[in-house]
C-alpha cells in the first residue's frame, strides 16, 4: 500500500520544516519528503496519489487527555466511538484515563483497552493507569506491570491525590520507571464541592463556587515534590492564571514540569454560566476573562507544553438535570482542533508551536511514538484544511454523547484527512 | 403598563418600571383579602400548579390563597408525595404538568437555575420561589412592598441585610431589587459566609453587626441556613447568636423608626430576639400579609398580558 501526498503544505517541528513538499508513504510508514515526488513511483496496485493544494500536512496530532468511559460506562463513549471521534477530529493517538468501572488500576483492564482499541482500528489508544488502587488514594498500583502490560502513564485524573506522601512516592517510583505521573490538582477541601469558579459570577448565580486556588495551591506542592525528588510531573488541565504563573517559575528554575490545557480554558468564561447550561459544568471550572487571557500567554511563552481535549462524554441522563446534579467534563475530540487553529489565526500561536503542542510534545511527555514526518517513521498524518468554515453540529459527532457547549458554533479549520500507520481512517468528502 | 414578560426567575433582569408596576398593582389589590369575601372572578378558569421541590409554609400557602382569591384553580405539588420519589427527573415532570395545559407554574428548588430549565422548555409562565441560594423574586418584591408602605419611599433609605448572606436567595434577590429602586445597602455577616466579590454588586460589607446597624432605615435579618453549607463553616449556634443576634441593646445603633424585617422562618434566640421579632419594629407578620397581596398581583400580571 502506497500513499502519496502532493502539494501540501508540510509542518514538522521536529525537523524544523515549515514547506511545500510532496509525502510518500509506504508499508505504513514515512517513506519519503521531496519538494517534487513523481506520480510514477506510485504506479501499480494499491497507490493512491492525493493532491494536498491548500492543505497542511501535520504530524498525527496526540490528545494526552480523554475518557473513553469503557469498560463500565458504554452507554457514555466506548473505545471504538472514542476512536473514531477521536480520527474525525484529526487525532492519529489519543491517551484515556483510568477512571472507567473497574478503574484501570490493574494489568487486566489495561490489556481490555488495548484489545479493544485494536478491535475498533481507528487511532491509537494509549492506556494511562491509576496512580492508586481504585483511585482511592492510599495504596500505589503496580506501575511496573502496568508499564508492562501497555500503560503509558500514571494518573487518577478525577481525584486529586490528596496524601502528599502517597503523591512523593508515586512521582519517585514512576521516575525510576521512566512512565510520567499526570496530576489532577485540587484541593477538595477549598473546592467544596463546588460546581463552578468561585467569584461575582457564583456570587451573582447562587451557585457554590470552587477557587483558583484549589487548583494552584496542588501544583505548587506538585511543584515542591517534583525539586525535592527530582523527579518530573505533568499538569492536567491547567485553567488559572496563578497555575501558570507557578509553572513558569518552576521551569525557570529548571524543576521538571509539564502542563496542558483544554481549549474551553482559552475559549470559555464563567460568564456564560448565566445560562445555567450544564455543558459547560467541567472541572477545573470555567475560569475569567483575566485567566483566560494568562493561559494564552502560557501558551505562547511555552509555559504550556499542551493543548488536550479532557474529552469526558455524559449522556443525556447525567446531563438534562438541574445544574447541581449535573455530572462533571465536556466532549471535545471533534471540536480541539478547530478552536485551537482560532490561536493560530489571531496570532496567539503560530502554525509550528500548535502542531507542537498538539502533536510533537503530547508524545514527548508520554514517551510515546509519533510527533514526527521524519523518515521511517509510523505514518501517522494529519492532514488540516485551514480555510474550511464549518458549524459545530454535535447530531454529526462520531461520540456517543452530546455534552458539547460548542455546539452551534461556526469555526475555520478541521481535518480533513487522518492517517494513522499508513491508513487513511478519515477523510471528508472534498 | 402590562407585564410583557413570560416568567419571573429573578430580580436581577427586572427594570424599575416592572418593579413599581408589580407595588402598584399589589396595593390595589391587597385590599380584597380584607373583605368579607375574599374572592374576585378575575383568574377564572386558570390553572396555578405549585411544584415545590423544598419543604416550605409561607411561600405554598402565601401562592395558593393569592391564586384562589383570584378565583384561579391552585394545585400544590410536593416532591415528597410526588412521582419524583418514584426518579423522574425535573424535565419530565414538567413536561408532565406541561400536558396537563396549566397557566402558571410555580416552582421551589434546592438548585439554583431550576427554574430557568423550565422557562426555557414550558411554553408556561413560570415564578420562581426559591432556587437554591440563587434568587426569590417574590420574597424582595413582598419586602420592597413592605419597605414602601411603611417609610413611603425606597430611594434613600439605608437598608442592612444580616445573616448568612453566601447562602441567601432572599439577600441576592434584594439586593437586585433594593438597588434598582435607589436604596443603599449593606451587607453583614460572618467573614465565611459573605460571598466573594459581592461589593462588586454595588453593596457595603461589614463584619461587625454594631456598624452594620448604625443609621439603618431597615435591618433585615437572615436565617443561619445550615442545610445548605457544606459543611458547619461557623464554630456555634451561641456564638452566632452572640455576635450576630438583634436584640434589645444593639437595635437603637439604628434609627429610631428603624423597620426591623425577616423573610421566616425564624429562630429566635439566634438571629432575631424574642422581643425584638414580637416588637413595635417589627414587620414580619405584615410581610406576610403582603406578600399574598404582591403574588396575586404577579398572577394577574402574567396572565392579565394573554387576556
Amino acid at each position: 500500500m502506497k500513499l502519496l501526498l502532493t502539494g501540501g503544505r508540510i509542518i514538522d517541528p521536529s525537523q524544523n520544516l515549515d514547506d511545500i513538499a510532496d509525502i510518500l508513504i509506504e508499508n505504513g510508514k514515512i517513506s519519503k519528503i521531496e519538494h517534487t515526488i513523481s506520480p510514477s513511483v506510485v504506479k501499480g496496485k494499491g497507490a493512491i496519489t492525493y493532491n494536498l493544494t491548500g492543505k497542511m500536512i501535520v504530524p498525527g496530532l496526540i490528545d494526552i487527555h480523554t475518557h473513553l468511559r469503557e469498560p463500565g460506562f458504554e452507554y457514555k463513549e466506548t473505545i471504538r466511538s472514542g476512536a473514531e471521534a477521536a480520527v474525525a477530529g484529526g487525532f492519529t493517538a489519543v491517551a484515556c484515563m483510568a477512571n472507567t468501572e473497574p478503574v484501570n488500576d490493574n494489568r487486566s483492564v489495561t490489556e481490555f483497552i488495548l484489545k479493544e482499541a485494536s478491535r475498533a482500528g481507528y487511532a491509537r489508544i494509549y492506556p494511562i493507569a491509576a496512580l492508586s488502587k481504585n483511585l482511592d488514594g492510599k495504596v500505589l498500583t503496580e506501575f511496573a506491570d502496568l508499564k508492562n502490560a501497555g500503560a503509558v502513564g500514571i494518573s487518577d485524573d478525577g481525584m486529586p491525590v490528596t496524601d502528599s506522601g502517597l503523591m512523593r512516592s508515586a512521582l519517585e517510583y514512576a521516575h525510576s520507571l521512566k512512565i510520567p505521573v499526570i496530576s489532577h490538582c485540587e484541593d477538595k477541601g477549598l473546592a467544596q464541592g463546588g460546581v463552578m469558579n468561585e467569584g461575582f459570577v457564583s456570587t451573582e448565580l447562587g451557585l457554590s463556587g470552587s477557587p483558583d486556588i484549589a487548583e494552584e495551591i496542588m501544583i505548587v506542592r506538585d511543584i515542591i515534590l517534583a525539586r525535592f525528588t527530582g523527579t518530573s510531573v505533568h499538569i492536567a488541565h491547567v485553567s488559572t492564571e496563578g497555575s501558570v504563573d507557578a509553572i513558569r517559575t518552576a521551569k525557570s528554575s529548571g524543576i521538571r514540569v509539564t502542563a496542558e490545557t483544554a481549549p474551553h480554558y482559552f475559549t470559555l468564561t464563567e460568564e456564560k454560566l448565566r445560562s445555567f447550561s450544564t455543558s459547560l459544568k467541567v472541572y477545573p471550572p470555567l475560569r475569567t476573562h483575566r485567566d483566560l487571557k494568562a493561559i494564552k500567554k502560557g501558551l505562547a511563552d511555552g509555559t504550556i507544553d499542551a493543548i488536550a481535549s479532557d474529552h469526558a462524554p455524559h449522556s443525556s441522563i447525567e446531563k438534562d438535570v438541574e445544574f447541581d446534579y449535573a455530572a462533571t467534563g465536556l466532549i471535545g475530540l471533534e471540536t480541539s482542533l478547530g478552536l485551537s487553529l482560532a490561536l493560530v489565526e489571531e496570532h496567539t500561536l503560530t502554525m509550528t508551536q500548535l502542531v507542537e503542542k498538539m502533536s510533537v510534545n503530547p508524545a514527548r511527555i508520554l514517551g510515546i511514538p509519533g510527533g514526527s514526518l521524519r523518515k521511517a517513521f509510523p505514518a501517522d498524518v494529519t492532514i488540516i484544511d485551514p480555510e474550511a468554515l464549518w458549524t459545530v453540529d454535535t447530531r454529526h459527532f462520531r461520540s456517543k454523547s452530546r455534552n458539547c457547549p460548542f455546539d452551534g458554533m461556526t469555526l475555520r479549520g478541521r481535518a480533513c484527512m487522518t492517517i494513522v500507520g499508513g491508513e487513511v481512517k478519515y477523510c471528508t468528502d472534498s | 403598563m402590562k407585564l410583557t414578560r413570560k416568567d419571573v426567575l429573578g430580580l436581577t433582569d427586572f427594570t424599575v418600571d416592572e418593579i413599581t408596576l408589580v407595588l402598584d398593582t399589589a396595593a390595589s389589590l391587597r385590599e380584597i383579602s380584607t373583605r368579607s369575601i375574599k374572592k374576585v372572578p378575575t383568574l377564572r378558569g386558570n390553572t396555578v400548579i405549585n411544584l415545590f421541590y423544598e419543604p416550605s409554609t409561607r411561600t405554598r400557602t402565601s401562592f395558593e390563597i393569592a391564586a384562589k382569591r383570584l378565583s384561579a384553580d391552585a394545585i400544590n405539588i410536593s416532591t415528597s408525595t410526588s412521582s419524583v420519589v418514584k426518579g423522574e427527573t425535573l424535565i419530565d415532570t414538567a413536561k408532565t404538568l406541561e400536558s396537563m395545559n396549566p397557566d402558571i407554574i410555580v416552582i421551589r428548588h434546592a438548585c439554583a437555575g431550576a427554574p430557568h430549565i423550565l422557562a426555557r422548555l414550558l411554553k408556561q409562565s413560570i415564578i420562581n420561589a426559591g432556587d437554591g441560594a440563587h434568587e426569590h423574586p417574590t420574597q424582595a418584591l413582598l419586602d420592597m412592598f413592605t419597605i414602601r408602605e411603611k417609610k413611603g419611599r425606597i430611594k434613600g433609605l439605608s437598608v442592612t441585610l444580616i445573616g448568612d448572606i453566601a447562602h441567601s436567595r432572599v439577600a441576592r434577590s434584594n439586593i437586585a431589587g433594593l438597588l434598582k429602586m435607589g436604596a443603599r445597602i449593606t451587607v453583614c455577616g460572618p467573614a465565611m459566609l459573605i460571598p466573594r466579590g459581592i461589593s462588586t454588586l454595588g453593596v457595603k460589607v461589614e463584619t461587625d453587626m454594631h456598624r452594620a446597624i448604625k443609621g439603618a432605615d431597615v435591618v433585615m435579618m437572615l436565617r443561619m441556613q445550615f442545610e445548605r453549607q457544606q459543611r458547619m463553616v461557623f464554630p456555634s449556634i451561641r456564638e452566632y447568636a452572640g455576635l450576630y443576634c438583634l436584640n434589645e441593646d444593639n437595635i437603637r445603633l439604628a434609627e429610631k423608626d428603624v423597620l426591623v424585617m425577616h423573610p421566616g422562618p425564624i429562630n429566635r434566640g439566634i438571629e432575631i430576639s424574642p422581643g425584638i421579632a414580637d416588637g413595635p419594629h417589627s414587620s414580619i407578620l405584615e410581610q406576610v400579609s403582603n406578600g399574598v397581596a404582591v403574588r396575586m398581583a404577579l398572577l394577574y400580571l402574567l396572565t392579565g398580558g394573554r387576556q
